[in-house]
């Protein structure tokens, strides 16, 4: 097992680094020793079966929760030194959907860039750009309400980029949504990752939505199983597809939905 | 982190909680018709069975609804503070408050800015409320209704304050109904609302003590004399001590893993 999930370790410092983390709900264990980094451009999957501790780790990233063990660091900020300020170039979508749903989406992502400390003028045009890259742009004036479960995603995608993030955290976006809709959220994501240099940090129990060329962190009961390329890690657990491999790690039933 | 950032975010909290006021019309609509039931019905009644001596700030002899009016702004500030306080836990439970929380903001500025945004919504209230009740003929001094706005600020700030402790408390959604109730109708009746204290007094040296030492009657009585352009520094104090005691207290008591942790912690697996 490598320490690292991308291959760009030891090139570059990485947009996020999470080392040695360990927490518990109670007396019961959630993670443990948990580490991995993630590079500038591109996406690590975070794979772990429901209850592996995915959404528990996105929780200490983003400071919901205080990490007891361990250290955080968020373009090369600890949480531990700078406080809420690591959360500046951190952009999220969370597993809950979190939209206003009696807000327009333009109202919706107004409040949000006022969050992010961005003038009026400045927010209407990145939101027309963040909406328009997702074709999202001519739903800006309706209620959030009357958007289907795709659209309300894209436009919470739309919403953690709109300050430019460096890194950005997607908890199980896809949930939900119909397969072309997954696809084409998936394809979105990749793309930008490459073209705007962020590094994506994806979490997730499909294998389809893990690329080739992304890398991976393989979660298991609060365990980090296996990490590195998708390659490398078919490669270790003597696996032809990444499916056979995720059960070998986990012992768990593979999902139907694999590719 | 810009003094512009700050305030850009503020008022965008601020304008959020605007907006969603202005999309719940039976919030509001509730929010008036408790009161004014009191005033034209409640008050109705007991103005011919009830004479009010002339205590301060009055200076004349005035009718019960007149006296009930300050106790009634204050009844709306308290059940506006316990309903934010409400949707902070709905927002907490249905994930929204994450947004909020992921800002790279202090968390003691974002609960101020969800607290000034509940005073404004109170205070829309009010005003609402004093124009009504004008019209069913409650005047109160005509410059009093500018005069009493810093102490509605404050006191606004007590109930919102106090509302956001019960929350910080507060385990799961279900539980703060029945909070808001055991707070709401026991803190409105043993005040000075409905009856001056020295009228307690004469009913029970227990009631008394207890009216003495809530709040809320620190709370109508800072606005009633701020309606007649007189201090009370006493509830000045009194309401001071208490906005800044229950803001510490719940910016101190505040964990957004509230709920979500009791839930995990005796879930069979969690994400």
């Amino acid at each position: 097992m490598q320490d690292s999930a991308s291959g760009s370790a030891g090139t570059s410092q990485p947009v996020l680094s999470v080392q040695n983390v360990s927490y518990w709900y109670g007396a019961k264990q959630a993670l443990d020793d948990v580490s991995f980094n993630v590079y500038s451009g591109r996406v690590t999957a975070l794979l772990g079966p429901n209850g592996a501790g995915k959404s528990t780790l996105f929780s200490l990233i983003t400071r919901l929760f205080d990490a007891p063990t361990g250290r955080i660091e968020i373009d090369g900020h600890a949480a531990a030194e700078q406080g809420f300020k690591i959360l500046g170039p951190l952009g999220v979508v969370f597993q809950q959907p979190t939209l206003d749903l009696d807000l327009s989406v333009r109202q919706n992502l107004r409040y949000f860039a006022s969050l992010r400390g961005l003038a009026r003028q400045e927010a209407d045009v990145l939101m027309e750009k963040a909406l328009s890259s997702l074709d999202m742009a001519e739903r800006i004036g309706e209620k959030v309400r009357a958007l289907n479960g795709g659209h309300r995603r894209r436009v919470e995608i739309a919403r953690a980029l709109l300050h430019s993030p460096k890194l950005l955290l997607l908890d199980e976006p896809t949930i939900g949504l119909d397969d072309p809709t997954r696809d084409a959220i998936v394809r979105h994501i990749h793309k930008l990752a490459a073209s705007e240099n962020i590094g994506v940090l994806w979490a997730t129990h499909l294998f389809d939505e893990v690329e080739s060329d992304d890398a991976l962190v393989v979660i298991n009961k609060g365990r980090v199983v296996a990490s590195g390329d998708v390659a490398g890690i078919e490669k270790e657990t003597g696996s032809k597809s990444l499916a056979e491999a995720f059960r070998r790690l986990t012992g768990d039933k593979v999902e139907e939905v694999a590719a | 982190m810009t003094f512009t950032h700050y305030a850009r975010a503020f008022w965008g909290i601020v304008w959020r909680e605007l907006l969603r006021f202005l999309h719940q019309r039976e919030r509001f609509l509730a929010a008036l018709v408790r009161p004014l039931i009191w005033l034209i019905i409640f008050a109705a009644g007991f103005r011919a069975a009830l004479g009010i001596s002339i205590i301060p700030p009055y200076e004349t002899y005035i009718t019960y609804d007149v006296y009930i009016t300050p106790g009634l702004l204050a009844m709306i500030q308290l059940f506006n503070g316990m309903q934010s306080s409400l949707s902070m836990v709905y927002d907490r439970e249905m994930g929204s408050m994450r947004v909020l929380l992921t800002t790279p903001l202090p968390r003691w500025f974002l609960l101020i800015a969800r607290l000034f945004a509940g005073v404004l919504v109170s205070l829309f209230q009010v005003y609402t409320f004093l124009a009504i009740a004008y019209l069913c003929g409650v005047e109160l001094p005509l410059w009093g209704y500018l005069i009493a706005l810093p102490a509605l600020i404050l006191t606004g700030m007590m109930f919102g304050a106090l509302g956001m402790l019960l929350s910080s408390t507060i385990k799961q959604l279900e539980n703060f109904a029945g909070i808001m109730n055991f707070v709401i109708f026991p803190m409105f009746f043993a005040s000075s609302a409905l009856y001056p204290l020295w009228k307690m007094r004469e009913g029970s040296w227990i009631l008394y003590e207890i009216c003495f030492y809530n709040p809320f009657t620190w709370a109508v009585e800072l606005i009633r004399f701020s309606f007649y352009q007189k201090m009370n520094w006493e509830a000045l104090a009194v309401v001071a001590i208490c906005t800044i005691v229950f803001l510490g207290l719940s910016v101190w008591a505040y964990d957004p893993s509230r709920g979500i942790q009791q839930r995990k912690a005796t879930a069979p697996a969690g994400g």
